[in-house]
């Protein structure tokens, strides 16, 4: 429900309805009101892509997009996203939005375990269209928000440097033409 | 961890998010961005009995300049403010600021009037608010007061706002032409809390410094300036003597409190060396300034 | 004609014997040594192959612990110990049974009813005593975070929702705190019976010392401090125990890197005989030792599935993370060097004491990461004399247990931290002294002054290789450049060592099932794909993709070609799995062999087929071919066709053998040790006591680098981790014991921002003791990095005359040593 009845307790803590537009599918649910946007996502709707590090909203693991920009996950209850849209990793990957990035990802090694892939991969993806000219500091300025043990942080910022520099080729060369 | 369960509300209208304030009192809690209560609420650090979202009311959104200077709504977010070109133009001292306020997921959510309502000691904008002599508007059933930040922040995470009320806007004064702004923050890591960090305005009139406010990031329990360190530089010139004045003064009126890996001693020590960074973007000369009155 | 039965036989002959003659000779300027015959063809083996079957993790597609939902499945929660020390009184649980959703609420007594208790001890850390301990606390918690009291509900919510409703009266004991004082009269033994807070004690004495002390011209000494820190992996501990009643089955799906031996482990605890415990390791999120170990929360959640008789998924929240994840290296090094005027190093002497939890950790104990500080302190050097004594005290705080580098970063950190004291003392340059003391690139097989066994090291290439690769001269002079404007920069330097591909020396002697070997099965697929199993997992390092290559080389068939399954006992070969930087050297060389063995099982199919002699045979990217001539003969799909689905067109008494297995352990040496040399590029803000890491490089000798971009990247993110130890990462606690930032917001792990970019070159010094020549390359990133770090940090504090020896290195601690406050 988009417009807010008081309901008879306003302390009901049961389920609620809510709309969502996931990874372009509007749907139909119902969600407790405490429950966070992550796990609604991977308990009531299965997708497992979005994972949880801290629940504190610092490891940046659980990073989703809710309107178009990236949030974390874990500091959204579902509830907030009722009449709103949310695109995870599996919507982003199938849509082909961050294939470059995923190319790129694979090419340079920039993920291990993959743990904070999806959450990285969000994160990299609102970069490039927010900041297209970032250089290499700013480059590891942006994802200085999402953790990663394995890799070290380089491979991902020698990934995501090679995709704005190939955008940049083609702007170029789109340009010229 | 789980939060707890809790009741949650939606209201478009303001007049609705107020009377449940009302109804609910202490068992409530305003629900902005959600960036400090959800994960205050992820650690059961909290269990309130309702939040009441605030992001469908339309009257808490937006950036203006009005007659009382650039207007902020109370649900403007950090990642706004970081692009506006009006922010940029009138107050660019929160420009300065916020690319040190966490990550950007954080920003995109996180609103000004959050920021200002938590009172957060070691958070940019509170300390920006009052290094701009800016303007707290808060609502209540019962109607609308302005209160100046020099008074609103009065404790640790305590605010002049009632237990009823909540932040619809804030207001800055728009930047005059002499207006000189400097921001310094030392942080671990890009983006966490500041251990140490200095918003600070001032007139700058031909090397005179005038009207000089010292805003201090994670020094004390609560937002604060250093009124005293202002007048020893109203109206001066700077110079080695009195950089070493205010230094002096500093240390005696500024009671750093240690945190997790910093003594008091640490902190008082940093304090003074954003001082005289600051001050030596404050009081550079006209040449090195032109173009740009920031840092 | 030779049998080929004969031929292979010659081969393997020829490898050994040219691994039987001494002394070794190293390479003028090192290249990859080539492989043998018949590896003479590896299209794949040293190629920077971007790793297969990862693009599912880009795409949010992995199979991690918590993706993993089963029929019924409940979800634990603990409550756990608020304080250090504790006597339980008394569990009211009649509450949280109340509460919805909840299954059971389980107390130490019910868990211990079918879980024996354990001991960590090894016989080979001779004297080493543990007490008893149980998957959850009875009657006496001894750590903040010690699992006491389970709740099990159909969801993690209502789980954390009833245990608010748990009520434990408890009263609070002493507790000891502080690992100097652990062993005085007044502070509390933890375990009475145990006589006193000992856990392990060690003497090492070469003889000599004193004298070498004696006749130095320059003696240097210093306080080392390390922090107790833990390895905060993104995905937490998780399991999920699924107990069927029905077969007396047990499956555990586990974020683990021993999956056989947690497999033993579990047997044993709950007397249930091996064949019927299955563990299963998909999609791990991160490791580096944290989850090498048992922990009481992994019996506690099996015992619970046995009692329920219903799968029971356990993750760790954040928080607890923090107190009951292993914490490691809480040291306090008093160490001295004696050296020569000509710059010759006599002696090291170390005195350590490190402060552990209230048990040795099971099964590998809370002995080994001190042991191997006694054992690696001084190792790259020459010098003959050594002395060193090691105490390791039980505390009321968090295990402690192996963790990424395991005593090396410290080691390493000492021995590299009195280099450079006495470097300055004698006024040389610090790289100078270092190419004065490694053991010579010549001098192998050594053995060094604390006794460990080199097979072959490379320092003076290494040290050569890194001062053009940093252009050493050039940064000298940019440091003098900017100190002459009140900047700075500091260059520091860590020669190391590092143990990899293990023996059986390393657990299995003292006692613990752990296995020491390794095994691949390769199998051909009718369709001429190759599946290979292996008993080393997959934790992100990209074991899998090393492993495709080496059975792509192996066999004979393009990499595409290659499927890799790990991580299930079931259905892999036995073996140890992930740890000790042993995945590549000892899995690889199984793997290796797996292959070599089924390629020749496979042309002696072909020949059957083909009709022709097996020496005139050759398999080259998945067809059989003419050895002479090149020519295609017989694709692999047409001969698995044919073996699988055709045997009656086979010779009589011809059984074509199709899946092989093969099994290496290392057994030339206890270690394959390794070797390399870091170097780090500072700006200290004199200021603000704040660092600023400008550049790092590393020099590894790894032996053969099977794809050099995986171990440049696992090189990469181990100095990052390292650098997470040396600047920000420690648990810091209050005086009751109680860890005062337990969170990710107070806890600082390494972000992007602060870390620089990261140079790595080779050398390559094959190991002899396999085919493959691989040694290990996962750790050897975090022993160097603390070093480097901190040596830098000094060197640029020099001129002030100030020195900070205790990690992490804060801006508080270098403040104090600039007397600013």
């Amino acid at each position: 429900m988009t417009d807010q009845e008081q309901a008879p307790d306003d302390l009901a803590t049961d389920a609620r309805a809510v709309s969502i537009t996931i990874n372009g599918t509007c749907s139909q649910h119902h969600v407790q009101p405490r429950t966070h946007l992550v796990d609604f996502l991977r308990e009531g709707l299965g997708l497992k892509g979005s994972h949880l590090g801290c629940e504190h909203g610092v490891c940046g693991a659980c990073t989703v997009q809710l309107d178009g920009q990236v949030v974390r996950g874990c500091l959204v209850l579902a509830v907030q996203a009722d009449g709103r849209s949310v695109n995870t990793i599996e919507g982003l990957s199938d849509s082909g939005a961050i294939r470059e990035l995923q190319q790129a990802f694979v090419r340079h090694n920039a993920l291990q375990c993959g743990f904070c892939t999806s959450g990285m991969l969000m994160a990299a993806h609102e970069l490039l269209e927010k900041n297209p000219d970032a250089n290499r500091e700013q480059v590891r300025e942006w994802i200085s928000g999402n953790y990663c043990r394995c890799t070290g942080y380089q491979a991902i910022v020698d990934a995501i440097c090679d995709v704005l520099a190939s955008r940049k080729t083609a702007q170029r060369e789109g340009a010229a033409a | 961890m789980k939060a707890p369960p809790f009741s949650y509300a939606r209201p478009r209208r303001l007049a609705d998010v107020l009377s449940l304030l009302e109804k609910h009192g202490d068992e409530a809690r305003l629900l902005a961005g959600g960036q400090t209560l959800l994960a205050t609420l992820n650690m059961r650090l909290s269990e309130p009995s309702l939040l009441i979202d605030m992001q469908s009311v339309q009257e808490l959104k937006g950036l203006s300049v009005t007659s009382n200077g650039l207007r902020i709504g109370a649900m403007v977010t950090h990642s706004e403010i970081e692009s506006s070109g009006l922010v940029a133009q009138h107050a660019p001292l929160l420009g300065l600021a916020a690319p040190h306020i966490a990550h950007r997921a954080i920003r995109n959510l996180g609103t000004f009037g959050g920021s200002i309502a938590y009172g957060d000691p070691a958070a940019e904008w509170p300390a920006c608010l009052l290094a701009l002599d800016g303007m707290v508007i808060a609502r209540s059933l019962q109607g609308e007061r302005r209160i100046a930040a020099l008074d609103f922040f009065t404790g640790l995470y305590t605010t002049e706002l009632a237990a009823n009320e909540l932040i619809v806007a804030c207001e800055i004064p728009v930047a005059t032409p002499s207006q000189r702004f400097a921001f310094h923050e030392l942080a671990r890591r890009h983006g966490d809390y500041a251990v140490v960090g200095l918003a600070a305005s001032a007139q700058w009139n031909d090397g005179e410094l005038d009207q000089v406010r010292l805003a201090w990031i994670g020094v004390g329990n609560m937002p604060l300036r250093s009124s005293a360190t202002e007048q020893i530089l109203q109206g001066q010139c700077l110079s080695d003597a009195l950089l070493a004045q205010a230094l002096q003064t500093l240390r005696s009126e500024l009671h750093a409190e240690a945190d997790l890996t910093h003594s008091a001693a640490a902190k008082q020590h940093l304090a003074g060396v954003m001082l005289k960074r600051a001050l030596n973007t404050l009081g550079r000369p006209r040449q090195l300034a032109e173009n740009s009155n920031i840092v | 004609m030779n049998a080929p039965e004969s031929r292979e036989l010659r081969l393997a002959l020829a490898v050994a014997a040219a691994r039987a003659e001494a002394p070794h000779s190293p390479p003028a300027d090192p290249v990859a040594a080539p492989l043998a015959a018949p590896l003479q063809d590896a299209r794949h083996i040293g190629q920077a192959i971007p790793r297969p079957n990862i693009e599912r993790l880009t795409q949010g597609r992995g199979q991690y612990v918590d993706d993993i939902e089963l029929p019924r499945m409940a979800h634990v929660v603990f409550w756990r110990s608020p304080v250090a020390h504790a006597r339980i009184r008394h569990i009211e649980r009649d509450f949280a049974r109340m509460m919805p959703g909840v299954l059971a609420v389980y107390d130490g007594k019910d868990l211990a009813t079918i879980c024996k208790p354990w001991v960590a001890t090894l016989t080979h850390l001779a004297g080493i005593k543990s007490a008893p301990q149980y998957p959850m606390a009875i009657d006496r918690a001894c750590w903040q975070g010690e699992p006491v009291v389970a709740v099990v509900a159909k969801t993690r919510a209502e789980a954390e929702d009833a245990l608010q409703y748990v009520q434990v009266e408890w009263e609070a004991l002493p507790a000891a705190l502080d690992m100097n004082t652990a062993l005085d009269p007044d502070t509390p033994v933890i375990h009475p019976e145990l006589g006193d807070n000992l856990c392990f004690s060690r003497s090492l004495d070469t003889g000599g010392v004193d004298e070498a002390f004696a006749r130095a011209d320059v003696v240097a000494e210093a306080t080392f401090d390390f922090g107790r820190h833990t390895g905060v992996t993104l995905e937490p501990r998780c399991q999920i125990a699924d107990y069927n009643p029905a077969s007396g089955q047990l499956t555990v799906y586990h974020s683990q890197q021993a999956p056989h031996m947690m497999q033993d482990l579990y047997a044993r605890q709950f007397d249930l005989p091996e064949s019927s415990v299955r563990v299963i390791c998909k999609d791990v999120g991160g490791s580096f030792g944290i989850k090498v170990h048992a922990y009481p929360d992994d019996f506690a959640t099996v015992a619970m599935s046995i009692l329920l008789k219903r799968p029971v998924k356990f993750v760790a929240d954040r928080l607890e993370s923090f107190v009951s994840d292993i914490h490691a290296r809480e040291h306090r090094i008093k160490g001295r060097i004696a050296v020569s005027k000509d710059g010759e190093i006599l002696a090291f002497e170390i005195d350590d004491v490190t402060g552990i939890g209230p048990f040795s950790m099971f099964p590998r104990t809370s002995g080994i990461e001190g042991n191997q500080v006694v054992n690696l302190t001084g190792g790259p050097y020459k010098h003959k004399a050594y002395r060193a004594t090691l105490k390791v005290v039980f505390l009321n705080k968090t295990p402690t247990c192996q963790y990424r580098g395991v005593g090396h970063p410290i080691a390493c950190a000492v021995t590299e931290g009195l280099v450079d004291l006495a470097a300055a003392k004698l006024g040389m340059d610090p790289l100078e002294l270092r190419k004065r003391n490694v053991i010579p690139d010549d001098a192998y097989p050594a053995t060094g002054a604390s006794g460990i066994k080199l097979e072959v090291l490379s320092h003076q290439a290494c040290l050569r290789k890194m001062e053009a690769l940093m252009d050493y001269p050039a940064l000298l002079a940019e440091q003098q450049a900017l100190r002459a404007k009140g900047i700075y920069r500091g260059i520091g330097f860590a020669t190391l060592i590092e143990l990899t591909n293990p023996g059986a020396a390393f657990y299995g002697v003292g006692g613990a099932r752990i296995s020491a070997q390794d095994g691949a099965t390769a199998r051909l697929e009718p369709g001429g794909g190759v599946a290979v199993m292996v008993s080393v997992g997959e934790q992100g390092q990209g074991s899998e993709a090393i492993f495709a290559q080496i059975a792509a080389d192996a066999v004979g068939v393009p990499m595409s070609q290659v499927r890799l399954v790990t991580g299930d006992t079931e259905t892999v070969p036995y073996g140890g799995g992930t740890w000790a930087s042993r995945g590549a050297g000892i899995g690889g060389e199984a793997v290796l062999q797996a292959g070599l063995a089924l390629r020749a099982n496979i042309l002696k199919v072909a020949e059957a087929i083909l009709k022709r002699e097996v020496q005139s045979l050759a398999l080259l990217d998945g067809v059989v071919i003419d050895v002479a001539t090149d020519e295609a003969l017989l694709p692999l799909h047409e001969l698995g066709r044919v073996a699988y689905y055709r045997p009656d067109t086979l010779p009589a008494g011809f059984t074509p053998e199709l899946m092989v297995t093969r099994h290496y352990a290392q057994r030339d040496y206890p270690f394959i040790f390794t070797n390399g040399v870091q170097a780090s590029y500072v700006e200290v803000d004199t200021e603000t006591g704040f660092v600023k890491l400008l550049k790092h490089w590393a020099v590894e000798d790894c032996g053969r680098v099977i794809n050099p971009m995986l171990v440049d990247e696992q090189i990469r993110g181990a100095i990052v981790q390292g650098i997470g130890g040396a600047l920000f990462e420690e648990c810091l606690y209050d005086d009751a014991g109680l860890m005062k930032n337990g969170s990710m917001a107070d806890y600082l792990v390494p972000m992007a921002a602060e870390m620089p970019d990261i140079v790595v070159a080779h050398i390559e010094t094959p190991t002899r003791s396999s085919m493959l020549g691989a040694k290990g390359a996962g750790e050897a990133g975090t022993a160097g990095a603390p070093g480097a770090v901190v040596n830098a940090i000094n060197d640029a504090l020099r001129p002030l005359r100030a020195e900070v020896w205790s990690q992490p290195v804060t801006p508080e601690k270098i403040l104090r040593a600039l007397g600013h406050i």
